[in-house]
């Protein structure tokens, strides 16, 4: 019930805000910060009074359409749970920064922000696959007008790359599902989206391999994954403050947990057979992310690839099939939606006072804002991977664990961790010292905005010097999905290192 | 009384539709676009003519009354139409009323 | 006993959080001594702590503390917990004893600076991670402390922020240690993957169970280990940032970039000996690498006419001995010479720091001159730490310290001629260039006037740091001046001995030798900087003495290789390859849509000649069907 609770409570706020808009700007603001409070106290009741060794921690379905096998399976494990807390939480941030940014159709916004956020809600909570696809495509229309709204000069063509992307990929990613239906149905004659009905269909390995693309189709682009990832620059540059929030810190994490959630328990050869591929995209992902994110001069352009960075780990910590690196995988979610989340925030309090993201034209801001350049440190800081932030933990997790199954493409991307200090260097450098190329006369950050930062400079210290409880959280439901998989790990003494192994090592001996 | 065979008769018919469509095709002034056009109708008329002598059935007449109604109600309203294009255009040509399309 | 340890990376930890977070209410004064507090504390703690460990020496040789457990995932456990044996017990003292002085001067260094309290809150970070890396019984939580101090060089480094060269020094300073650092994490996870464990000691007793000596695994992974090191210790091929790092005030200078964070590789290499005593191959590396550093290093000082950054090259060539120590096993040795070179060197970077202040901030040594008699305190304590940097032989604690290590050069099991007479070059160029240094600044006509006097907060520490400079090496005396090892036996309790040739023991030969060499290049500094020839002026000017002044050149083969191909490639694709696919794909479509507009004309016959083209075919396809 409780599970049904938090996506209504959702859609009724939303309902809510975007009447109360004709009220006035204060009502709908109020209105989805009331909602999104009271969800994140029911997950955390949930936290509090389920114990965590139950496969699923909640589990509810209904009817819905039983001609087709369709039903309305929701269920909660460690992993959901983590999700939840972060989409409850950020969404309330969302709300913060967008009190002075959003003075146009308030109403609207909060809506079309409140009904992204139940699309989100329902992916993480659905087990039934049609369901899935539905809350999917929710996510995906608020999101557009999101953007195309209330977003920055190039809005619209940023909206329309980042609706087809995804409507492209989401489509891909329903024929595969209902392949799966039929390939299911005809093997056992029971005809279902039910996800735990579903687990095992037995496949010939070229079918599982086709049906597992449809589905990776969609969950690549939104992770992103290079050569995929072209919606997200654009996206995340024109949208507001809050937009590009949810984007990098929720929706790209809706892409992890499908293929945490689906790929790997659906389809575990198929998955084992694309795992090298997945792991060098994931490398690709990492350091061709890094050297764009480099390059550019737009700052939410360059948060945003860092952003393809750092999913990168995400994807070379998932086809290494371990426990460790989905630890790993796992952490990074939470830990990189609140980095990057902070620089997002950051950006958007910057374009505020001073209407521009170009940082040719920022420099020395260390002066006028010293507490908003302490918060750009430290989670410039957290974006290189320093140790005592949770990004630490989440990168030496995914590569000790990508380390286990395969030596050269941890070794690659390890060499991340030195890009990544050229981005991060380069944005304190170009934002906060050196000259300053234009004087602006700018306030420091408001008791507001204090507030927003400091919550997530505390969360991200928490997740550096205290994981535990996250790990203890998420580990049920990665013993679950690895359920079907042998642990890789390469065999590390004398005798059996083979010599292959060495020459993977090019720079010495 | 000549016997003159279906076939010619049809081919006349075809010949006659073809002049119509030439017309139709080739002159620019819209009132003799007007012509062809029942000159077409004319040929049509002819070729259910010759259908009603080839199996003695008084229908084929009937239909070229009715076509013959129709065409005097066409080009009515097709005069009156023109009328109104030359009001609007102070030209006939056909070439210079282009403005259905996509102005880019 | 266990929780004083744990304050002692706690207490300035502490402190930073205090001034970080009230610093702007507080007063110069106030925000002053509690950062210098906080480290004095921490040196009477490190003293109190010390104490009780040497007299339970040799039966306990470590105390270990739990602090709390960081994370467990899988196999993976670390916790935060600290281990004190001797050989952090002496890197402890230094940090703290040293970092102390320094916090004092700093206090009157930093008077009139603008962002005093911001620079002691790094300051106090940057000791309590430097305090984490030599406490930590994990690697992991090392790593820590490593990758902490890393990150509060580039704050101080560029602390003057709104200076853009001090940033791009800041960054360079970062990046290339970072390069250092990446081999160092693969290094680990290498040690972790093998032996589930990230506990030093554990790894070191597996690590020597299960791996054979000269394997390829323990050669790769000591590699690996070394690039970490290299990165930190600024030796080659990683040595560029630190002649750029002087762009930080002078405390900077002197804490990080002589006395501590530099020394880190020292640490690292020490404390894993084991692995490394499993891959030989790579020990001798360090050795080559430790001697042709303090060459280059020694002949680039040589040129430089900064004050700071010939006494970075200094540092840079200081440290070449260490590693040529630790590569031929003389450990104690290293370490010994870690602690004395703390002194002095900080001593240097110190006083050139009141030179630089007092002169109205003047680098350039040839803009300098005749401060002997305007500066006497400073004079005679830059006296003694030139001294002692060049081993000026029996009075110097420098002398004891480089003499161990040229001794250990040549007569240990791995030890040879080559590498005393590195060694031994290497010391002559030292005394050429430290007194190049001293009669140039000191003597001669004064160009440039002092502008005041410096107080008693920055000339104290300078003379405890002179005094420390003389009796510091009376702990550790030679074999052929009554024997004394209070320092070796101290340490030989965490660190291997060395293994030493079957020869006669002539170590008084060689002291004599250096004694000589030492002399001769004081002599030749005089000659050569004091008498100035002629010659002198012209060699200033020649290539080869430029090709020194670059640093050998390192600095633009890596712009040229490494740093413009790295902006060049990332500037062409600004735009993103894949993105422009993208957008030739929607712009392929626009293309088809303007062709296929063009049947939309509008003209009436061009309609009916379609329908009637139209009509043909479809005809012929019905009669041909």
């Amino acid at each position: 019930m409780i599970l049904v609770t938090l996506i209504l409570i959702l859609l009724a706020g939303a309902f809510l805000a975007w009447v109360s808009g004709n009220f006035g700007q204060l009502w709908p603001r109020i209105i989805a910060l009331i909602t999104l409070a009271t969800g994140l106290l029911l997950v955390v009741s949930t936290m509090q009074s389920v114990p965590f060794d139950n496969k699923w921690l909640v589990d509810i379905q209904y009817e819905w359409i039983p001609k087709f096998g369709i039903g309305m399976h929701l269920a909660l494990d460690g992993l959901s749970l983590l999700m939840l807390l972060l989409t409850f939480f950020l969404g309330i941030l969302s709300v913060l920064i967008s009190w002075k940014e959003i003075n146009e159709k308030v109403g609207f916004f909060h809506f079309n922000l409140l009904l992204i956020l139940a699309g989100i809600v329902g992916v993480f909570l659905s087990l039934d696959l049609f369901l899935f696809y539905f809350f999917w495509e929710l996510m995906l229309v608020p999101m557009y007008f999101l953007i195309g709204i209330w977003g920055h000069e190039n809005r619209t063509k940023a909206s329309y790359k980042f609706f087809l992307y995804t409507q492209a990929s989401g489509l891909l990613m329903f024929i595969s599902i209902l392949a799966l239906y039929f390939v299911h149905g005809n093997s056992t004659g029971i005809y279902s989206f039910d996800y735990n009905l579903l687990l095992g269909t037995q496949m010939s390995a070229p079918t599982a391999l086709l049906i597992m693309s449809g589905f990776l189709a969609a969950f690549l682009v939104k992770l992103p994954v290079v050569p995929l990832h072209n919606w997200l620059p654009d996206a995340h540059s024109e949208a507001p403050t809050a937009g590009s929030l949810i984007l990098a810190a929720l929706l790209l994490k809706t892409g992890a947990y499908g293929l945490l959630r689906f790929i790997v328990p659906l389809f575990p050869e198929a998955s084992v057979t694309f795992a090298p591929i997945g792991m060098a995209l994931g490398v690709l992902g990492i350091l061709y992310g890094a050297k764009l994110a480099f390059a550019q001069t737009d700052l939410k352009r360059l948060i945003a690839y860092t952003s393809v960075s750092h999913m990168g780990f995400v994807m070379l910590g998932i086809f290494s099939f371990n426990e460790l690196a989905y630890q790993g995988v796992i952490m990074q979610m939470i830990a990189h939606g609140i980095s990057t989340g902070a620089l997002f925030i950051m950006a958007g309090q910057l374009s505020e006072r001073i209407h521009t993201r170009d940082i040719t034209a920022m420099g020395g801001l260390w002066k006028t804002a010293p507490f908003m350049g302490a918060i750009g440190l430290i989670f410039s800081m957290a974006s290189l991977g320093l140790p005592g932030l949770g990004n630490f933990i989440a990168e030496l997790l995914i590569l000790t664990g990508a380390f286990k199954a395969n030596i050269l493409m941890a070794c690659l991307g390890s060499l991340g961790l030195i890009a990544a200090t050229l981005y991060s260097l380069r944005i304190m450098q170009k934002v906060f010292f050196g000259k300053e190329n234009t004087t602006w006369k700018m306030n420091d950050l408001t008791i507001r905005e204090k507030v927003i930062s400091l919550s997530l400079v505390i969360i991200i210290f928490g997740l550096g010097l205290s994981p535990q409880p996250v790990i203890d959280m998420a580990r049920p439901a990665i013993v679950k999905t690895l359920g079907t998989h042998n642990e890789k790990s390469i065999p590390m003494n004398e005798a059996d290192k083979s010599k292959s192994d060495i020459k993977n090592k090019l720079f010495f001996y | 009384m000549l016997t003159v065979p279906v076939e010619t008769q049809i081919v006349f018919a075809g010949i006659l539709f073809l002049l119509g469509l030439i017309g139709l095709l080739v002159r620019r002034n819209l009132v003799f676009m007007l012509m062809s056009i029942e000159i077409m109708f004319n040929s049509a008329g002819l070729v259910f003519i010759i259908a009603a002598r080839q199996w003695n059935q008084p229908d084929g007449q009937v239909m070229f009354i009715f076509i013959l109604a129709v065409t005097a109600v066409e080009v009515a309203i097709g005069l009156a139409l023109i009328l109104q294009v030359y009001h609007h255009f102070k030209t006939l040509d056909v070439d210079a009323i282009n403005k259905l399309r996509d102005e880019k | 006993m266990e929780t004083l340890i744990a304050l002692i990376p706690g207490l300035p930890l502490f402190s930073f959080l205090i001034l970080v977070l009230f610093g702007g209410k507080l007063s110069r004064r106030v925000a002053g001594w509690i950062g210098a507090g906080s480290i004095g504390i921490v040196a009477v703690l490190t003293l109190v702590v010390g104490i009780h460990l040497i007299s339970a020496l040799p039966g306990l040789k470590s105390y270990s503390v739990i602090v709390w457990h960081w994370m467990h995932a899988g196999n993976l456990n670390a916790d935060i917990a600290f281990s004190l044996d001797s050989l952090s017990l002496v890197f402890c003292f230094v940090i703290t004893f040293v970092g102390f002085l320094i916090h004092v001067y700093s206090i009157g260094f930093m008077a009139k600076d603008e962002g005093f309290t911001r620079f002691f809150a790094y300051m106090n970070l940057f000791v309590s991670s430097m305090l984490i890396l030599v406490l930590s019984d994990n690697i992991l939580l090392m790593y820590l402390g490593w990758e902490g101090v890393g990150v509060c060089s580039y704050l101080l480094i560029g602390f003057w922020y709104k200076e853009p060269a001090n940033g791009t020094a800041a960054r360079k300073a970062f990046i290339i240690t970072r390069i250092g650092d990446t081999a160092m994490i693969i290094g680990i996870f290498i040690l972790f993957v093998s032996f589930g464990t990230f506990n030093i000691q554990e790894l070191m007793h597996l690590a020597s169970a299960k791996w054979a000596v000269g394997s390829s695994i323990a050669v790769i992974t000591a590699y690996l280990l070394l690039g970490g090191a290299l990165g930190k210790s600024a030796q080659l091929p990683l040595q560029t940032w630190l002649p750029d790092a002087m762009a930080g005030p002078s405390p900077v200078s002197a804490l990080i970039h002589a006395a501590t964070m530099v020394t880190a590789g020292v640490y690292l290499i020490a404390r894993t000996n084991i692995l490394f005593s499993l891959a030989p191959i790579v020990q001798g590396v360090i050795a080559v690498i430790g001697a042709l550093t303090l060459l280059i290093a020694g002949f680039s000082a040589l040129a430089q006419h900064d004050l700071k950054r010939i006494l970075a090259y200094s540092t840079i060539s200081q440290i070449g001995y260490m590693f040529l120590a630790l590569g031929v096993g003389a450990y104690s040795a290293a370490v010994f010479h870690f602690m004395m070179h703390a002194f002095f060197k900080a001593l240097l970077f110190l006083a050139a720091g009141v030179v630089i202040l007092v002169l109205n901030e003047e680098h350039d040594i040839f803009k300098m001159g005749g401060l002997r008699k305007k500066m006497p305190v400073v004079f005679w304590t830059f006296l003694t730490g030139s001294a002692s940097l060049s081993a000026l032989p029996l009075v110097t604690a420098g002398f004891y310290s480089k003499d161990a290590i040229l001794w250990f050069a040549y007569s240990s099991n791995s030890g040879g001629v080559v590498l005393w007479l590195a060694g031994i070059v290497g010391a002559f160029l030292t005394a050429l260039y430290s007194f190049r240094m001293i009669f140039i600044t000191f003597f001669g006509e004064a160009k440039t006037e002092p502008t005041f006097r410096a107080g008693k907060l920055m000339t104290v520490p300078l003379i405890i740091l002179a005094v420390l400079s003389v009796i510091g090496g009376f702990i550790e005396l030679p074999a052929s001046m009554g024997s004394v090892h209070l320092f070796s036996d101290l340490v030989n309790n965490t660190l291997p001995g060395v293994g030493i040739k079957d020869v006669e023991n002539r170590e008084w030969l060689f002291q004599i030798i250096s004694a000589l060499i030492a002399l001769s290049g004081i002599y030749l500094a005089y000659r050569f900087y004091f008498k100035k020839p002629a010659y002198m002026e012209s060699f200033k000017h020649s290539r080869l003495n430029h090709f020194f002044e670059t640093g050998f050149g390192f600095d633009k083969v890596y712009d040229t290789v490494i740093v413009k191909p790295a902006v060049w490639l990332a500037e062409i694709d600004k735009k993103d390859i894949f993105d422009q696919l993208n957008i030739s794909i929607a712009r392929l479509t626009l293309l088809g849509n303007r062709l296929i507009s063009l049947t939309e004309n509008g003209k009436l016959r061009w309609y009916i000649l379609s329908f009637a083209i139209g009509i043909a075919l479809i005809l012929t396809f019905m009669i041909t069907k």
